[in-house]
């Protein structure tokens, strides 16, 4: 029988190689959008877990919304990305220090 | 170890494991392809939660959908991996400091002691179990309670397709295309010409 708190374990150790993913990679900015996307799906584990042991169906709808939310976010951040990569050759977070038109 | 669990530490090792490759392998496209398997093995997970519709859902929309754009950005830019790649190990040590103190942290909060079967039934409402599917369930609270939140995630998906078009979309100067503004202005005299002249005698 799997518990609840192993679960909860799974997801933290999710959420932190996540974390970890924003701390190596801080220069290419697809694999940051990736390490993103870890971190939403620890989230999201923990939502689904709670919901089965606690017997209520609003975390499954919560975690519905996130994916929604979630897909959006990266569709417009792979955009935003394309549109940088045209106008500065690179994807090094680095490079991305102007903040003019 | 009962089956469940057995197949509950298979996909969390995989899970965990391609989470890894993901944020510690060189190839961007590579690092893609883990992301799939890490969200594959977390659909898995979730059938074994019996959230049946999310883990499909996870499937269809993530792997089919989600995964198949990031990997056709990545392989549409081309860049210097060498130049991405500095620096690299530079943050390993206080990221994976920041990493472990969080899990401890966060599994002492939700230890067995905390959270485990004894504790969690003392507190539980004891629900009565379902007679619908999971889809159905969803379904039927989706289209109910939460249908204003549901609307407004549909627009939200509006937002979304039409902000990456206008980002992405670019006009070509050498792209020929129509400018119906242009079309409706244009009158006649401007383009046809009629000329009087005598006509000529038949010989």
């Amino acid at each position: 029988m799997v518990s609840l708190s192993q679960y909860l374990i799974l997801a933290a150790a999710l959420f932190a190689i996540g974390v970890v993913g924003v701390f190596l990679n801080r220069k290419n900015l697809v694999v940051l959008l990736m390490a993103i996307e870890l971190i939403l799906l620890a989230v999201n584990l923990n939502f689904v877990a709670f919901s089965h042991f606690l017997w209520g169906m609003s975390g499954q709808v919560f975690v519905f919304f996130i994916l929604t939310v979630a897909a959006a976010e990266s569709a417009i951040g792979l955009a935003i990305l394309i549109v940088l990569f045209r106008n500065r050759r690179t994807i090094n977070v680095d490079d991305f220090d102007t903040l003019k038109g | 170890m009962t089956f469940e669990s057995a197949v509950f530490y298979f996909f969390s090792a995989i899970l965990l494991g391609s989470a890894a490759m993901v944020v510690t392998i060189r190839n961007s496209v590579k690092s893609a392809l883990f992301l799939v398997l890490a969200f594959v093995s977390a659909a898995c997970l979730w059938m074994l939660l019996r959230a049946e519709f999310l883990a499909i859902v996870l499937v269809l929309v993530y792997v089919g959908a989600v995964m198949v754009l990031f990997l056709f950005v990545v392989m549409m830019i081309d860049v210097n991996m060498a130049v991405l790649r500095q620096g690299f190990g530079e943050y390993l040590p206080i990221g994976g400091l920041v990493a472990v103190l969080m899990v401890v942290e966060i599994a002492l909060a939700v230890s067995p002691r905390q959270l485990g079967p004894t504790r969690i039934a003392a507190s539980l409402v004891h629900a009565p179990p379902l007679h619908m599917s999971n889809t159905r369930a969803l379904g039927v609270l989706l289209y109910t309670t939460y249908v204003y939140p549901f609307e407004i995630a549909a627009v939200i998906l509006l937002v979304a397709i039409i902000a990456a078009i206008a980002l992405t979309m670019r006009r070509r100067p050498d792209t020929k295309y129509q400018d119906p503004a242009r079309q409706v202005e244009v009158r006649a005299r401007d383009r046809v010409r009629l000329v009087k002249m005598p006509t000529e005698p038949k010989a």
